[in-house]
């Protein structure tokens, strides 16, 4: 049993919106690795792809003669519109989010706390310029959001922690956490590993302590 | 006081005073002003507030009117990109103000302003740094923020066409805060692609209504009537 690489977490991540969205959904994917798991949808899923610079129904990145520099997401690439698409400003981008539209946004994060606080704006680091963007508001409004991230930072600590040590993003908005090294649940109830890869139980409880992770 | 269409881009924002507060449309490029801001700088006003979502890319744009050392203040929501030197620069040697806004909040307020409205709630920062020392209130079981309005002095933005009325239409993701700044500020400046007749557009589908626009400024000279 190995570690997830990003493109398979993507994969699981897409494998679970076209299953708990049997008929559809709207969907935003945060900037940087999130972006990933657009490739990773089945064909027929009926995913639409929001963006927040105002779009729906998004395609895939443009290439040579298709770059239309008026036609960028929200990470300010070039993307295509897919048939059916339709452009909005900021506000009504915004309002679907704020308003509980979507039905599914991928974030990444630095730290998820286990009842389900998101840090991912803001290092707090002296020097560091703070960059929020749409971050806090996609947290708090999509019906579920999601995290796409590794479980363990660089030097080893867990980014699924008791309380975040970094700025917080949203309280209590997080309920899944998908990472290279399984996925889990947040919430009132604690943390959940629905699935593990690369690691124990044991190595889990033990990486994770004090907090005390349920296994299913 | 209907639209007026433009000579060039230095009479679309003639009288500008110095500490404006000015809204400045685009999402990194797409949908920036780029010769409205040009124009700006030739004409001098000073100790400004820019709203944008972003705090600059490159050299051009909004990155050129920061780099003139006249913009005292920046409310954005995304200052920090792999391009934005300028912003960074100044901001890293104190020389410029940032007020870093969630973007949901950026795009409301100044839709607030230009609908009269003097406040809102919403759940979008509770509990995190950007809502300490706000007012908040409990709603329906959970947090919301108060936040108020964000008017500008004067807004630039870019469309694609618009017709003699002042009616707008704009060009894919480039419309971003185009339609929410053109209401939100006193006098508004629209550089286009073209400039149409009355009944050039159709009414249908029509984006921003000229009754918010006062300025337009067309890429294309003016063709003799």
């Amino acid at each position: 049993m190995s570690t997830r690489s990003k493109d398979e977490i993507a994969a699981a991540i897409a494998r679970d919106i076209a299953a708990t969205h049997p008929d559809g959904a709207y969907v935003n994917l945060g900037i940087g690795q999130p972006t990933l798991v657009a490739d990773h949808l089945p064909p027929g899923s009926g995913v639409v792809l929001h963006t927040e610079n105002g779009m729906l129904n998004m395609g895939p990145a443009a290439h040579g003669d298709d770059i239309d520099p008026d036609l960028i997401n929200a990470g300010k690439v070039p993307v295509t519109e897919l048939s059916g698409a339709s452009y909005f400003h900021h506000a009504d981008s915004f309002a679907m989010m704020r308003g509980g539209h979507l039905d599914v946004c991928v974030l990444g994060a630095f730290q998820v706390s286990a009842a389900g606080d998101l840090a991912n704006w803001h290092t707090g680091a002296p020097g560091a310029i703070p960059a929020v963007g749409g971050a806090m508001d996609l947290a708090i409004g999509a019906k579920r959001v999601w995290v796409m991230m590794t479980l363990f930072d660089k030097q080893g600590a867990p980014k699924i922690v008791p309380e975040c040590t970094y700025p917080l993003t949203g309280l209590g908005c997080i309920d899944r956490v998908y990472t290279d090294q399984g996925t889990f649940e947040v919430g009132a109830a604690g943390v959940r590993a629905l699935e593990l890869c690369g690691i124990s139980a044991g190595e889990l409880a033990a990486r994770l302590a004090p907090l005390t992770p349920s296994v299913a | 006081m209907t639209a007026r269409v433009c000579a060039d881009h230095d009479a679309a924002v003639a009288g500008t005073p110095d500490g404006a507060t000015v809204l400045v449309g685009g999402f990194g490029m797409a949908g920036m002003p780029v010769d409205l801001i040009d124009a700006l700088i030739r004409q001098g006003a000073a100790d400004l507030t820019v709203v944008s979502n972003n705090a600059g890319n490159g050299d051009t744009g909004l990155a050129a009117l920061l780099a003139t050392g006249r913009v005292r203040k920046v409310i954005c929501s995304f200052p920090r990109q792999a391009d934005s030197w300028v912003f960074d620069e100044l901001y890293r040697s104190g020389r410029i103000e940032l007020e870093v806004v969630p973007q949901g909040n950026l795009a409301e307020r100044l839709r607030a302003a230009g609908a009269g409205i003097g406040a809102f709630f919403t759940p979008t920062g509770a509990g995190t740094p950007l809502a300490e020392g706000k007012e908040t209130r409990e709603i329906d079981g959970r947090v919301h923020v108060l936040e108020y309005p964000i008017k500008g002095d004067l807004a630039m933005i870019k469309a694609h066409v618009a017709d003699r009325m002042g009616n707008l239409v704009y060009r894919k993701t480039a419309r971003n805060f185009g339609p929410v700044m053109a209401t939100a500020a006193a006098t508004v400046a629209v550089q286009v692609d073209r400039v149409v007749d009355a009944g050039g557009l159709d009414p249908e589908a029509v984006v921003t209504p000229g009754i918010y626009v006062d300025r337009i400024v067309s890429a294309e000279p003016e063709v003799a009537a």
